[in-house]
């Protein structure tokens, strides 16, 4: 069972009908959860980033949350999911992230923010989740944020303005920029290799 | 790179979709969950969904077909036609759409924009703009093309983006269904405008035209209905030409 990480926010139903389309049974996590059921967690990504820790906070899923990445367990971030899982953003000064991947996340540098749209997501690492993929392919973008430290952890980086890691991965920690449930067949795909060899 | 984004739009009234010229004639065309099927298996970028029946039931059917697309389609979706409020919006994004678009309701109501945003964030509120021509300016135009507004076209854009509008849908009333090509100049002059993205939309019937939307509409994308429908383009062969000419697309 795929646990989603519910703060809120976002509108996660695109991310649940997604996992239903390709078979994975998912549940939403809104309070700490009772069960050990979960093998896998997603903290999906809309809103901002100090709203979405205090609602963690208050929901309290937060030291579940800390405990699952203590013990190495498989997780992805997407999008604010991702920021989340870096040290801390421009968006909330002072607020510190989960502190899994390197570096911190700010503000993008182009004409246009947010950043909304289809991007190239260059494979820098080989890896299982890019299983079956060219080394450049589009991903469904919408952020104003993003983590620019191009780390040995990095995976994939895409270019807005500057550049900035799109995919990143620590242990079983995965982190996405993008949103995969709306990137369509290549989108799903991502989510597939995720679950099944990830 | 961004890429370019080729959006096709279907106009439904009570469930079917239909397309007319200038916003009048009216005709069936399709069943949408078809129609957006195929389009998403050819490589849309986004698709449109546009409530033109505005009734009660074509309104209620509209949100049992985003249900329905939204469950085999994993592109971003907008649905619009007939909100008035937010929770008008929440409904339809809860039955899966990502972004709706106010045209409207945004005029009579400005501050449901910033309502809109501040709850459901800016990426997911598009501001759909009916504009015509009129004398050395544009006026925006509500009630499906109906209610000459008054207000300038450009002026009503700056506002829609101050109050927290995430994208600009631009629709050219005169352009509308006549495949002869989009309003160059009233999408250049609302990009110039405004730093959210602009879609351009209404006159799209040949190649050349979307790529002169681009390069000098400076579009952000190109929303197409009747050249898709009635099979004069399809999305492969725009994203073809484009690429040929130079336009990154994905």
């Amino acid at each position: 069972m795929i646990g989603l990480i519910d703060y809120g926010a976002g509108n996660l139903n695109s991310l649940l009908k997604a996992l239903k389309y390709l078979g994975f049974p998912a549940q939403l996590i809104s309070s700490p959860p009772a069960t050990k059921n979960f093998d896998r967690l997603i903290i999906p990504g809309v809103g901002s980033f100090a709203s979405a820790l205090d609602e963690l906070k208050r929901r309290e899923i937060l030291p579940f949350l800390t405990e699952w990445l203590e013990a190495g367990k498989p997780l992805l971030g997407i999008c604010l999911g991702l920021q989340l899982l870096s040290h801390g953003s421009q968006e909330a000064p002072g607020i510190e992230g989960l502190a899994c991947f390197p570096g911190s996340c700010e503000r993008l540098k182009a004409p246009k923010v947010p950043h909304i749209g289809w991007n190239e997501v260059e494979v820098i690492k080989e890896d299982p989740i890019f299983d079956g993929f060219p080394e450049k392919s589009h991903f469904y973008f919408v952020h104003s944020f993003a983590l620019t430290e191009v780390s040995p952890l990095t995976l994939a980086i895409t270019d807005y303005g500057l550049i900035f890691s799109s995919v990143i991965k620590k242990g079983r920690v995965y982190g996405c920029q993008f949103h995969p449930e709306k990137s369509g067949p290549i989108g799903l795909k991502f989510l597939k290799n995720w679950v099944e060899k990830c | 790179m961004l890429t370019l984004r080729i959006i096709p739009c279907l106009d439904m009234d009570e469930g079917f979709v239909v397309k007319g010229r200038r916003f009048r004639d009216l005709k069936r065309v399709g069943d949408p969950v078809s129609l957006a099927r195929r389009y998403y298996l050819e490589g849309a970028d986004e698709i449109v969904f546009l409530d033109v029946g505005a009734t009660v039931k074509s309104r209620r059917i509209m949100i049992e077909v985003v249900e329905k697309i939204s469950a085999e389609i994993f592109i971003p979706l907008t649905a619009g036609g007939g909100i008035k409020t937010v929770e008008d919006i929440r409904s339809l994004l809860l039955a899966g759409a990502d972004k709706v678009s106010l045209c409207t309701a945004a005029v009579e109501n400005p501050s449901l924009i910033a309502e809109a945003s501040s709850r459901f964030g800016s990426q997911c509120v598009v501001i759909s703009i009916d504009a015509a021509r009129a004398k050395n300016s544009w006026h925006v135009f509500t009630h499906g093309g109906q209610v000459d507004t008054g207000l300038e076209a450009i002026e009503w854009a700056k506002t829609a983006e101050k109050l927290g509008a995430g994208e600009i849908l631009l629709n050219s009333i005169d352009q509308d269904g006549m495949g002869t090509g989009y309003d160059l100049e009233l999408l250049r002059r609302i990009g110039e405008a405004v730093k959210i993205p602009v879609i351009a939309s209404g006159g799209g019937g040949e190649l050349g035209h979307i790529y002169d939307a681009v390069i000098l509409g400076r579009a952000d994308a190109v929303l197409l209905a009747s050249a898709f429908h009635f099979g004069t383009l399809t999305i492969p062969q725009v994203k073809e030409f484009l690429r040929t000419k130079g336009v990154n697309v994905r």
